[in-house]
């Protein structure tokens, strides 16, 4: 058996930040460490996607196209796409928060293949690389979805480039998530049973499920549009008597569980710190553990709804619609049993509060958009309009991204030893809320209005919606750019932060800030479940409760 | 190595494999020959049927499926599971389109 | 059973962890194959739905001789796959040493009589778009699956000879016996490698016959 005391003589390894040479930070397998690479690479790609969506908003100012052409306004959405879905949403929280907490969350020395780890964040930079060269290239105008036969009769553009920089990404992320399943499988601390697992710990294994099972699909049918494109092979052509919908039907049994890989992380931070700011224990825990997986498997059922006008037979149409609708009732349930933990806690409003509080609206909203989609008749009238891109915005910026920004401020102090101005995170918060809403809930009126994606060139009754989301732009844009500024310079001259400087439960915060390389000194023994931040007996249905203490200073 | 343990390892290390490959072969022949042989009914599903059956020989004795643990077993039938997602809801629109 | 030597990596304590964990991981990843491959056999099934007759038309073009050799040759590599990886789970070195060369030896057997097939279909006009033999949309359909699908096989098998040459090459330098929990993990994916060339085999060359 392991025997830690022989360790404590040892001389103190310090912190895992300790070590700073360039070669120690690209050959390293420590878990924290990767996902600090992973940090740095995704912000990269986060503001590549944002200046694409700044040149974006600034040409929809007028109805005219006055700063791109009609090519260069296509490839730019399609760069917006891809960056953004596959470069910074899909692998954000997993592999930043994924990496960093997950083993210290489970009591781990670090996740089950720490190689395979490193190896993941090498074939992202290529991937990476693949499509800046794409983008140095030319770029590609397909867009994200790279349908055919946009992508293989009529585009002149790099398709096989940003193909193969995508395909690898997929990789990439396939072995993130072997490594996540096996790494909750087989290193949970003594006592860490499944049903105490902190919820953010399932959200990453209700997201490995899905990069394991549906990744491979994407990489398949990307294949198959480039053996279309390399050697004319007839495969979606139909013209040679191929499908064009069975690309459709490929690619959306990844990137409808892709939402998913999306937001279910998102899930897991926003349970966290839910829990944490409210000083309550998660209502429901089984349930939101329960929805998650049911959300994981249910998600690879309903994808047919992205293509109810394509010319897919009605009856398919109507069971995919009636799935859809099946797949709210888990995310509704999170959202009942978030809301349940608020009761009767003693809520601080800090800037993880206030994204998480954010995250709560709009993924709401966004969920609700989405059944609206989810009925044919509704969908057939919206298809390709701008309701469509308000709604997956709100999921995917409203939540995941609100989500993100919560965590990073949630667990900042824990990552890099030190305290943020919580003044100026605040601020942020509020202004990332309205400028959020403010960009993209005008799109929903000017989508139910009838204005068309993926046009440079509108109608000019569009105009005024189109001014509003432009400026709300702005507004959102300061929101992103402000943690730079004040998360840099707590690098610098921020306090120095304790262990646990938000009195939250969970293993992650029992070890220093930041934690020391080998994580636990000794592997820690778990007797109790999460969120134990009152006592078990004080339940939510009280009705007689005495009125709680004020709040204690945290 | 005493000589129980002699015959032991002699029946997993090449008896076992050694029977499981006469198998493989027995049905690759008996494939062959319902293929080609004229007029047999249900061409397709009998091949993909003894395409299974080798395949479950190689699965249950080579790669020891038979003898793995409970979330190994879960783990391949997801594989094939989640792949008949895939195929279900795709021939669901095919078919009455 | 003399247990043998492993080679302990981070963040394990335990053989067995690591053993389990590295056999689960893989499995996982089997199952993710599974999903690959599945992608390009919708894409089969759909084609052949779409004109049966057409496509067995194609089909019975492909070169039965080479498939059915090459699927012996791969199912005889899965058993000598077998022994070398059993043997050196018992300490029998010189045995998994014998077996594993078999193995690769197969493994490029393979890859030669499919070089071979391969030939003959550029001399027999069997390309999509190079002097193509037939001017129906499912022979092209069926011949673009063909090489697509044979194609991937053969890179994943060559990724499989690269692994067991791996094993051979720590045999080299006396290493072999620490890794033998390599050697399972390196037999599973070469077993699953098998098991889609057993599938493709009558999808291939079994369609259209008599």
């Amino acid at each position: 058996m392991e025997n830690a005391g022989v360790l404590r003589g040892a001389p103190d390894t310090g912190s895992y930040l300790s070590e700073s040479s360039v070669k120690s930070w690209l050959t390293t397998t420590d878990h924290k460490r990767i996902a600090i690479l992973y940090a740095f690479s995704i912000t990269l790609f986060f503001f590549l996607g944002g200046v694409a969506a700044t040149i974006i908003r600034l040409e929809l100012f007028t109805p005219n196209g006055d700063i791109v052409s009609a090519d260069g306004y296509n490839r730019l959405f399609t760069l917006h796409g891809i960056v953004m879905v596959w470069f910074f949403l899909v692998p954000s929280i997993p592999t930043t928060f994924g990496n960093f907490l997950l083993p210290l969350m489970i009591g781990a020395r670090d996740v089950a293949f720490p190689k395979l780890n490193l190896l993941s964040w090498y074939l992202f930079v290529i991937a990476g690389l693949l499509t800046v060269a794409t983008l140095l290239a030319g770029g590609v105008d397909t867009g994200w979805t790279f349908y055919t036969p946009f992508s293989s009769l009529y585009s002149n553009s790099n398709v096989l480039l940003a193909a193969a920089g995508v395909f690898v990404a997929g990789f990439s992320s396939i072995a993130t998530g072997i490594n996540f399943i096996a790494t909750i499988h087989m290193l949970r601390a003594r006592g860490m049973t499944w049903m105490r697992l902190p919820l953010f710990a399932w959200a990453m294994y209700a997201t490995s499920l899905v990069m394991v099972l549906a990744t491979p699909v994407l990489a398949m049918s990307l294949l198959l549009i480039s053996v279309e494109r390399i050697f004319g092979l007839p495969i979606f052509d139909p013209r040679a008597g191929g499908d064009p919908l069975l690309f459709q039907h490929l690619f959306w049994f990844y990137s409808h569980p892709a939402v998913y890989i999306m937001i279910l992380p998102a899930m897991g931070v926003v349970s966290e710190i839910i829990a944490c700011e409210a000083r309550r224990r998660v209502f429901g825990y089984q349930f939101m553990v329960y929805a998650m997986v049911a959300i994981a498997v249910l998600g690879f059922l309903v994808w047919g709804h992205h293509m109810f006008v394509s010319g897919q037979s009605p009856y398919a149409s109507m069971v995919f619609s009636f799935l859809s609708f099946v797949i709210a009732v888990p995310s509704a349930i999170k959202v009942f049993n978030w809301t349940g933990t608020l009761y009767r806690g003693q809520i601080r409003f800090s800037a993880p509060m206030l994204y998480a509080l954010g995250f709560l609206g709009l993924f709401t909203i966004g969920g609700l958009t989405g059944l609206f989609l989810a009925a044919i008749p509704v969908d057939v009238h919206v298809t390709d309009t701008y309701f469509v891109v308000a709604h997956f915005h709100y999921i995917m910026v409203g939540a995941s991204v609100s989500a993100f920004f919560g965590g990073l401020h949630f667990w900042w102090p824990k990552i890099t030893g030190r305290l943020y101005s919580e003044k100026f995170a605040t601020l942020a918060a509020i202004t990332m809320f309205f400028g959020f809403n403010f960009t993209f809930f005008p799109q929903f009126i000017a989508g139910y209005l009838g204005m068309p994606r993926r046009y440079y060139h509108y109608a000019p009754e569009y105009q005024i919606w189109n001014v509003m989301s432009s400026s709300g732009a702005v507004i959102l844009a300061a929101a992103y750019l402000a943690p730079l500024a004040y998360l840099g310079w707590s690098l610098v001259r921020g306090e120095r932060a304790s262990a646990n400087p938000r009195g939250a439960t969970g293993l992650e915060w029992s070890v220093p800030s930041p934690p020391p390389t080998e994580n636990f000194d000794r592997p820690p023994v778990v007797t109790v479940g999460p969120y134990r931040y009152h006592p078990e007996h004080e339940t939510h249905q009280a009705p007689d409760h005495p009125a709680h203490e004020p709040q204690r200073s945290a | 190595m005493t000589g129980v343990d002699k015959r032991r390892v002699l029946r997993t290390v090449l008896l076992e494999p050694l029977i499981v490959w006469v198998g493989l072969c027995a049905v690759l022949a008996l494939t062959y020959a319902y293929a080609n042989w004229p007029g047999l009914p249900l061409k397709l599903s009998m091949s993909l049927l003894f395409a299974a059956i080798k395949g479950a020989l190689v699965v249950v004795f080579f790669m020891e499926l038979g003898k793995a643990s409970g979330i190994i077993r879960i783990a391949a039938a997801a594989g094939v599971l989640w792949a008949s997602f895939l195929f279900l809801l795709t021939f669901a629109d095919l078919l009455t389109r | 059973m003399a247990t043998p030597p492993s080679a302990l990596h981070e963040p394990w304590r335990e053989p067995e962890r690591q053993h389990d964990a590295m056999v689960f991981g893989l499995w996982v990843f089997l199952a993710s194959e599974v999903l690959f491959f599945g992608g390009i056999l919708l894409t089969y099934a759909v084609a052949r739905h779409a004109d049966p007759q057409g496509f067995a038309a194609g089909a019975r073009a492909s070169d039965l001789f080479f498939g059915t050799l090459n699927t012996a040759v791969l199912m005889t590599s899965s058993l000598t796959m077998a022994v070398g990886e059993r043997a050196l789970k018992e300490g029998l070195v010189r045995w998994a040493r014998w077996a594993l060369i078999a193995t690769v030896l197969l493994g490029f057997a393979f890859l030669v009589f499919k070089g071979f097939e391969y030939r003959d279909d550029f001399e027999k006009h069997l390309v999509p778009g190079l002097d193509f033999r037939f001017t129906g949309r499912a022979e092209q359909l069926f011949w673009g699956f063909y090489w697509t699908a044979t194609v991937i096989h053969a890179i994943h098998l060559s990724v499989g000879i690269g692994a067991v040459g791996r094993l051979l090459l720590l045999d080299w330098r006396g290493e072999m016996p620490s890794h033998w929990m390599g050697a399972e993990a390196t037999a599973l994916y070469w077993h699953l490698v098998d098991i889609i060339w057993i599938l493709l085999y009558p999808l291939i060359y079994l369609t259209g016959r008599p």
